[in-house]
């Protein structure tokens, strides 16, 4: 970690992106085409085109209402929930059109987790909370179990806050904790993509830190993607940002170049504090 | 006052002092007015409150002893009870709410879930509004038609029939609202990892929810055991010992009714016992309700 990131969300200096995030991308990992989003007849992404590289990170940043949340709720089909929500276009993983009405929408979120704005922990134990994930998707042994769910809140550096009050209710651990546990309970399910939506907008400085530390740690394994409305944590976390503005996807590059020099004058604009 | 305040144009106080003191002194006056008559409302409301508690007390203490709960009711003057009517009102409340709370649970589960914003739902609710303030004489007719006429005969099952009517659309009301009250953000947590919906709603959204569900159940069975005009075309009442939900079956809310109106001064007497009795229960399980409710929070 960088001087920067000891002090998150504060400061306008972009130095962290100097040599941290990568300047080659992997290959595609999800590769969206031509998606186009709906909330009834409102438009709400026109013609997105993104790859998202493997075991990296991807930031998404932009104005309030631009559709970098809508993005990621596209790409685990969250959108399935609500009647009067469609996309159409391509988001491909494995050759298979994830967006396809044909496709186990149980499984393929098993395989893009999600972890949200605020923390959600269900109303039962630490433990629970994890193995709640995992018995949807597998059967595993008691010892089996109990190895996942210290696998993953050790991963999710909650392990050793958590490891006495594992079948104590989750609802009294503190704010910074839930999230991590959230984020532990996505990664017990093993899946190959992991979103998150602003996912330290309501934590405090020390917390958020943590997280940003964690993130850095799971693209060794995951890819990822991360809306944020903090440039300094884009410029911390990601390797690649995606700029949205108004429903279109404005310029995507890597960390540096978004922050250094930015092609297109919106994106310039928006990341020096022009507008927002 | 300061000048930009009386230099005119600026929105605030009235310009003229005279007419600023007069309109305040009117709004203190109309504000002491508002607040003597709620406060009157509420110690009329409460006074009547009280003179029931203290009538009752007061009647029914005297007449409570061990035979009331003992001794079946029997002709007057010889030293009954209300043993029959207290377990009868047991049996009918319970079995009432046991056959009334999964219906009603069910149903409030799919308006909350399963029926948001369509039209069959919000016929369901609608209807399900209605019977919550339909005249409960009404539901007992209705049973009467259903389990009474066609049987030849009242029962206490027919009793426990038109208490479950009443129960169903107080649990589905509870039910939908305190689902309702869950957090979209919990609900897609759930379903982000994969789960299918019905796992989402009973392993995460009951337990969520479970304090407030409890709550309206138990509302719910205060408000039947206190229920008449249903039994009265149903259960029938039976001054004799019966368990039997074949035969007609004794109730507390019906003895009341019968001894209260009666020529006997020993049967009026167990009457204020019996009011006593279920007032208490109902006072007791209006408690718990609320601290249940309370620990939810």
């Amino acid at each position: 970690m960088s001087a920067t990131a000891t002090s998150p969300g504060s400061g306008p200096s972009f130095s962290s992106v100097k040599g941290h995030g990568a300047a080659t991308m992997n290959a595609a990992r999800l590769a969206i085409r031509d998606l186009d989003f709906f909330y009834g007849d409102h438009r709400a992404l026109k013609t997105i085109n993104l790859d998202l590289p493997e075991r990296q990170v991807t930031g998404m940043i932009g104005p309030s209402g631009c559709g970098k949340s809508t993005l990621l709720r596209v790409l685990n089909r969250m959108y399935d929930l609500y009647p009067g929500q469609r996309a159409t276009g391509q988001v491909m993983m494995d050759e298979v059109n994830i967006i396809d009405s044909k496709v186990d929408v149980n499984s393929l979120r098993a395989r893009i987790g999600m972890v949200f704005q605020k923390p959600t922990p269900f109303p039962m134990t630490v433990s629970e909370n994890i193995a709640f994930g995992v018995k949807l998707h597998e059967k595993l042994s008691k010892s089996a179990m109990e190895e996942r769910i210290e696998w993953s809140l050790t991963r999710a550096a909650l392990w050793g806050e958590v490891k006495d009050r594992l079948h104590s209710s989750a609802m009294g651990l503190s704010g910074g904790q839930q999230q991590r546990l959230c984020i532990a309970r996505t990664i017990a399910v093993r899946p190959e993509v992991i979103l998150l939506d602003e996912p330290t907008s309501a934590l405090d400085p020390i917390s958020t830190l943590k997280i940003e530390e964690l993130i850095d740690e799971l693209k060794h394994d995951f890819t990822i993607a991360i809306v944020t409305h903090n440039m300094q944590q884009a410029a911390r976390c990601a390797d690649q940002v995606a700029f949205f503005y108004l429903g279109e996807m404005v310029e995507c590059a890597p960390a540096v170049q978004i922050f250094t020099a930015p092609k297109q004058k919106r994106t310039q604009e928006y990341v020096t504090g022009r507008f927002g | 006052m300061s000048a930009t305040m009386t230099s005119g144009t600026v929105p605030g106080p009235a310009k003229d002092e005279r007419v600023s003191r007069s309109l305040g002194r009117r709004r203190n006056l109309s504000n002491l007015v508002v607040k003597t008559l709620c406060i009157i409302a509420t110690v009329i409301g409460l006074a009547l409150l009280a003179s029931i508690l203290f009538t009752l007390l007061y009647r029914g203490l005297g007449g409570l002893s061990l035979t009331v709960f003992t001794t079946s009711t029997l002709p007057p003057g010889s030293n009954g009870g209300l043993l029959n009517a207290i377990i009868g009102s047991l049996i009918q409340t319970l079995l009432g709410a046991a056959i009334g709370t999964p219906i009603g649970l069910m149903v409030g589960t799919y308006l909350a879930e399963y029926a948001t914003g369509s039209v069959v739902g919000n016929a369901v609710r609608f209807v399900s509004d209605v019977l919550l303030s339909a005249p409960s004489i009404l539901i007992g007719l209705f049973v009467y038609e259903l389990a009474v006429s066609p049987f030849g005969g009242f029962s206490g099952f027919a009793g426990c029939l038109a208490l479950a009517v009443i129960v169903i659309p107080i649990v589905v009301r509870t039910t939908e609202d305190m689902l309702r009250l869950i957090p979209s953000t919990l609900r897609e947590a759930v379903i982000g990892l994969g789960a299918p919906k019905w796992k989402m709603i009973v392993l995460v959204c009951y337990r969520a929810a479970r304090q407030g569900i409890a709550t309206g159940i138990l509302l719910a069975v205060a408000r039947i055991a206190g229920e008449t005009a249903p039994l009265l075309f149903t259960s029938l009442g039976n001054l004799n010992w019966s368990l039997s939900l074949g035969k007609p079956m004794a109730s507390l809310p019906v003895t009341i009714y019968q001894y209260a109106g009666s020529a006997f001064s020993d049967w009026v007497q167990l009457a204020w016992v019996g009011a006593l009795l279920i007032t208490f229960g109902v006072l007791a399980i209006n408690i718990a309700a609320r601290l249940l409710l309370r620990g939810a929070k």
